[in-house]
């Protein structure tokens, strides 16, 4: 077995656990709401069609949209909360529906029978209906558990433990054997709480059958048996675990997950207890951060510059630093330092592109952006970066496509496109021997990697100590080597973290 | 024991008359016949007697109460009621369904289990062999016979029934009829019985009411229809169980 096998199959009870708990919960409190609100539907037209409308709205979000959403309305709370709650959402609409559809389909005749014997309409719901129904009912929480199980590893980004964890890490990290884990645990748990359920199911029709077949109890038993023994992994999540002294964050990009590695490590030989949550969105950690959900992870200037203090302006490196930290300041976010190397944005072509074409700088590419096309990142093209850069060196290309980070790299080195958006401290930029040109008019606002924290854990002085002593303590070079490791190299983010912290030793 | 007066009913906001006017008084212990071509109102009266549907007008006394003054499950309850669809419970056993009356009203486990087996018994299909079998597993017939079983369970005073015998064969169609009206005697039961075939009728019934477009036309003895009766549609439906019954004395006397 590999050693990345092994990493990654060590992580899996915790993300297993994490996994379980989330779908359980939120199936279990989807079939809660859902039946009732479907059997309520059945009896009112006047709030079936309208139900029936809000959940298929529901469904027809985006499901990330939903995350962010729930995020924000629970005022930037974080972790299994959030991402139960959507979830709950999601597996509302099959339900709901195939209840509804389930208790209409139940025979008029035998409903009448019902009421003709002299049942009240409380005792032909439970007697009669629903038992006709529940296969259709049964049927639709099997769909919505298939979905959240799938959905599960969306939550991830809002910081829920779950096998997310492994395929965004792996995606991120180029760690196809993280992805291929992730992928399989979630399709296999799906597949076992399928089957689950629909044994559960059949058990119970065969309930008034003759219980002394041998077959049928063993059976049973062992349907019985594994569910107890999946609701209590389940529950033993639910047990308060000693709260880690400090939570480090992370974003799902390969040089976030080794810092996140790398502060966490820290804190630990310092003895102290640490909680990583990797692979959030930037709204969604810079928001735990200010509420103190998490208590540390490294950010960059140009990101709050840009994005949370919204300003399209570009004062220079040390004009967007003094203003950020003054903001942050404001915001009860503490900065302890900048660690000495800047992740930005900048213009790459191949170099024997560049040199056919005689450009070393953005003014070069003036006469000539017409006939290129340029690719970018999901986000650059949307960026106020890209639009001064457009009015101050008044050019544009003929083809902008925006791709997945490592199929803009791939691109412009197949030649498909001439120019990217590359990130400077990217390992693929030497990889593939890049050159990233000149910004002589400043377009382009600089991005310096600082630690943030948390007002609760910057009140302890030995918590800052620790993280004193990584301030500074990175330059460009080795920040972009350590990527590469992972990037370009397939290396595992272990690896890539013993290389950076050799390299810091040296200084 | 049953009394309708100036009963009416209407559906559709007044749209179809179902029941127009009907005024009938069935004694205790007598066996009503309710014959008529389909749409003619015979399960709509029968419906109204316990309440499946409320007239639109006039009023019904069941024991001399009126009905709207009893709390409908509870007169159900008491009313025995063999379904035109049949409508057993498919995801019951035959014995539950047998028992679902006496379970509503809350007799206890050694009771309904002795009333199921004397009631399936009675209507020929064995609690042993068919009673944990589901009704999916009955042919038409039987599961209408576990239909009239069900009707019975709870020795109901008054039974009404709706076609309780449409599917069965001759034989064993026969056979049912004669051991539900000893049944009704002994027992003197109340009997509504809606039929299509006048014969049966004829056969079963104290008196016969015959409905024509939500009208009751006459009501009598089968004497007294087959003797006299007051209308043309009468005359015309008794008179092929007449011609049948005149062609059938006239074989055997030839033989
Ligand atoms: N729920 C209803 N809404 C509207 N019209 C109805 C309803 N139930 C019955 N009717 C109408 O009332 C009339 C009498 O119906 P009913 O069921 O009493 O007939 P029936 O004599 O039992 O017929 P069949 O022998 O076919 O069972 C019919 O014209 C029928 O279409
Ligand atoms: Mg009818």
């Amino acid at each position: 077995m590999s050693d990345n096998l092994r990493e990654q199959l060590l992580l899996l009870p915790a993300y297993f656990q994490g996994h379980l708990l989330l779908t359980l919960a939120a199936i279990s409190m989807g079939v809660l709401i859902s039946v009732p609100l479907g059997v309520w539907a059945e009896q009112s037209a006047r709030v079936k069609r309208p139900l029936l409308a809000v959940v298929s709205i529901i469904q027809t979000f985006p499901s990330l949209a939903i995350l962010a959403l729930v995020v924000a309305l629970l005022g930037g709370r974080i972790g299994f909360l959030p991402a139960f709650i959507a979830l709950t959402l999601y597996s509302m609409l099959p339900i709901v529906r195939n209840t509804v559809t389930g208790l209409e389909s139940v025979s008029a005749s035998v409903i009448d029978a019902a009421k003709g014997i002299g049942m009240s309409p409380n005792q032909i719901l439970r007697e009669v209906k629903l038992p006709l129904a529940m296969p259709v009912i049964v049927a639709g929480i099997r769909t919505a558990m298939v979905w959240t199980v799938g959905l599960a590893t969306l939550s991830t980004l809002v910081g829920a433990t779950s096998f997310g964890n492994y395929i965004f890490t792996g995606l991120q990290t180029r760690n196809l054997v993280a992805v291929m884990v992730g992928s399989l645990a979630s399709a296999s748990l799906a597949v076992g709480l399928d089957g689950l359920v629909a044994s559960m199911q059949w058990l119970l029709e065969k309930r008034s059958e003759a219980a002394d077949s041998a077959r049928l109890k063993r059976i049973r038993l062992s349907v019985y048996g594994i569910t107890v023994i999946i609701v209590s992994l389940a529950l033993y999540g639910l047990i308060p675990k000693p709260r880690a002294d400090f939570v480090v964050a992370g974003k799902p990009f390969t040089e976030q997950y080794i810092m996140a590695g790398l502060l966490a490590q820290e804190l630990e030989e310092a003895g102290f207890s640490v909680e990583q949550r990797l692979g959030m969105g930037t709204a969604v950690v810079y928001e735990a951060i200010r509420n103190g959900t998490v208590d540390v992870y490294v950010e960059y200037t140009g990101t709050v510059w840009a994005n949370f203090m919204s300003r399209e302006s570009n004062p220079g490196r040390e004009g967007i630093r003094s203003g950020v930290v003054e903001f942050l300041e404001e915001q009860n976010v503490t900065t302890v330092g900048f660690t000495g190397f800047q992740n930005r944005y900048a213009l790459a072509m191949r170099r024997d592109r560049a040199l056919e074409l005689g450009v070393t700088s953005i003014e070069d590419l003036i006469p000539i952006a017409a006939e290129l096309s340029a690719g970018s990142d999901l986000e650059f093209f949307g960026r106020t970066e890209w639009f001064r850069l457009r009015d101050l060196y008044n050019m544009d290309f003929a083809d902008k496509l925006t791709f997945d980070v490592s199929l803009m790299y791939t691109a412009v080195a197949e030649r498909q496109v001439d120019v990217i958006s590359a990130y400077t401290t990217d390992g693929r930029v030497a990889a593939y021997d890049l050159l990233l040109l000149d910004d002589p008019r400043n377009a382009l606002l600089a991005y310096d990697a600082m630690i943030l924290a948390s007002g609760n854990a910057a009140a302890q002085p030995e918590f800052m100590q620790v993280l004193d002593t990584l301030v500074d303590s990175i330059p460009d070079e080795a920040m972009r080597q350590a990527n590469r490791l992972v990037d370009v190299d397939g290396e595992s983010i272990t690896v890539a973290l013993e290389y950076l912290r050799g390299e810091m030793a040296k200084n | 024991m049953i009394e309708l007066k100036n009963v009416q009913k209407s559906y559709d906001g007044g749209a179809t008359l179902a029941v127009a006017n009907t005024s009938l008084t069935i004694e205790r212990g007598e066996f009503l016949g309710l014959i008529g071509a389909s749409g003619c109102g015979k399960t709509t009266t029968l419906k109204m007697i316990n309440r499946l549907e409320e007239p639109s007008s006039g009023e019904i006394l069941v024991n001399d109460r009126n009905v709207v003054d009893q709390n409908p499950e509870q007169l159900r309850r008491n009313i025995g009621y063999v379904f035109q669809g049949i409508g057993l419970f498919p995801h019951r056993t035959v014995a539950e369904n047998v028992a679902a009356v006496p379970r509503l009203l809350q007799w206890s486990a050694g009771d309904i289990r002795a009333r199921c087996e004397e009631c399936m018994e009675m209507v020929g299909l064995p609690f042993d062999e068919y009673g944990d079998r589901s009704p999916s597993q009955l042919s038409g017939g039987q599961q209408q016979r576990i239909g009239v079983a069900r009707a019975l369970a709870a020795r109901p005073e008054v039974v009404l029934m709706d076609e309780p015998f449409g599917a069965l064969d001759p034989i064993t169609r026969s056979e049912l009829q004669e051991e539900f009206k000893s049944i009704q005697q002994n027992m003197a039961l109340t009997v509504v019985m809606v039929t299509h075939d006048m014969t049966e009728a004829l056969l079963l019934a104290d008196r016969i009411a015959v409905m024509r477009e939500g009208v009751v036309l006459q009501i009598g003895t089968p004497k007294e229809l087959l003797n006299n009766p007051s209308h043309d549609y009468v005359r015309d439906i008794v008179a092929m169980p007449r011609r049948r019954a005149q062609r059938l004395e006239e074989l055997m006397r030839n033989e």
